[in-house]
């Protein structure tokens, strides 16, 4: 039964994939790519990593994919002016993205991924285990976080400033 | 909450599959698409991708390490994705384009 659910939530998240890459409005882009997000989620909730699941969501779609709109809505853009490329670059395009897709799983399908049997999965993705991993021997990056985000911040209003000239 | 025991009838193979597809078509985007919001979307999808694949591998070798990476890379593309709408929004600003066919002053 997990396997179904597996194949329908893997045929979402390449469909909505392919509509992000090949939608001629880019607000439809940022729409599809939400329900790409959604999908993901699901997937971590069906590899038991709950914790991960939730903040997936709440960071990407909540947070990143609103910024994406806000921005797409700032700039004002439509259907008639959003340019494309010529075909003959979308086809060189897809083809090279298809050959490099068709190498790797070339490569892949020799990985021995049989010696990996667990029986089920265990409890390590719910928050509090996570959260004792998180804060025990990965405390130190954990704090770099913040400061990360604290400097992307700084230079996000810093780039943005209209300049007073 | 309560975790899921279900015997695993998913194979490993079929997430690694499912992950590089998904990395293929965000290279896909990047090399099609001419607007620069469009091409940042798809480095999200390449992104998400290697998640994906993170996070599978980690729980299937009952291994924290890897959901815990997973949790630092979304941290480090939230950071990105704020930075890199806001150098489109000052290039806007500017020529009134983000079609990268006309953003190529670096060029030869």
């Amino acid at each position: 039964m997990s396997i179904y659910l597996f194949f329908f939530l893997a045929f979402l998240t390449i469909l909505s994939a392919g509509m992000v890459v090949f939608s001629k409005n880019p607000i439809h882009s940022v729409l599809y790519l939400v329900i790409c997000f959604f999908t993901i989620a699901g997937h971590y909730i069906m590899l038991n990593a709950q914790f991960l699941a939730v903040v997936h969501i709440i960071v990407y779609a909540g947070a990143i994919m609103v910024l994406f709109l806000f921005t797409l809505m700032l700039l004002n853009l439509n259907k008639e002016s959003e340019p494309r490329k010529k075909p003959i670059f979308q086809l060189a395009g897809v083809l090279s993205g298809g050959a490099l897709g068709l190498i790797l799983v070339a490569a892949l399908k020799q990985v021995d991924t049989s010696s990996i049997q667990p029986t089920s999965f265990s409890d390590m993705g719910l928050v509090k285990e996570l959260g004792k991993k998180l804060f025990t021997d990965f405390v130190l990056p954990f704090e770099v976080a913040s400061i990360l985000f604290m400097s992307a911040m700084i230079g996000v209003v810093l780039i943005s400033k209209k300049e007073n000239a | 909450m309560e975790p899921i025991n279900t015997a695993i009838q998913i194979p490993l193979h079929y997430y690694l599959v499912l992950s590089t597809s998904l990395f293929v078509i965000g290279i896909m985007g990047v090399l099609i698409r001419r607007n620069a919001i469009t091409i940042l979307m798809c480095i999200e999808l390449m992104l998400n991708s290697v998640n994906l694949l993170m996070v599978a591998f980690s729980a299937y070798n009952h291994h924290p390490d890897g959901q815990v990476f997973v949790f630092f890379t979304m941290v480090v593309a939230a950071a990105e994705v704020a930075v890199g709408l806001a150098l489109i929004i000052s290039i806007y600003r500017n020529i009134r384009s983000i079609d990268i066919n006309v953003l190529n002053k670096l060029k030869g």
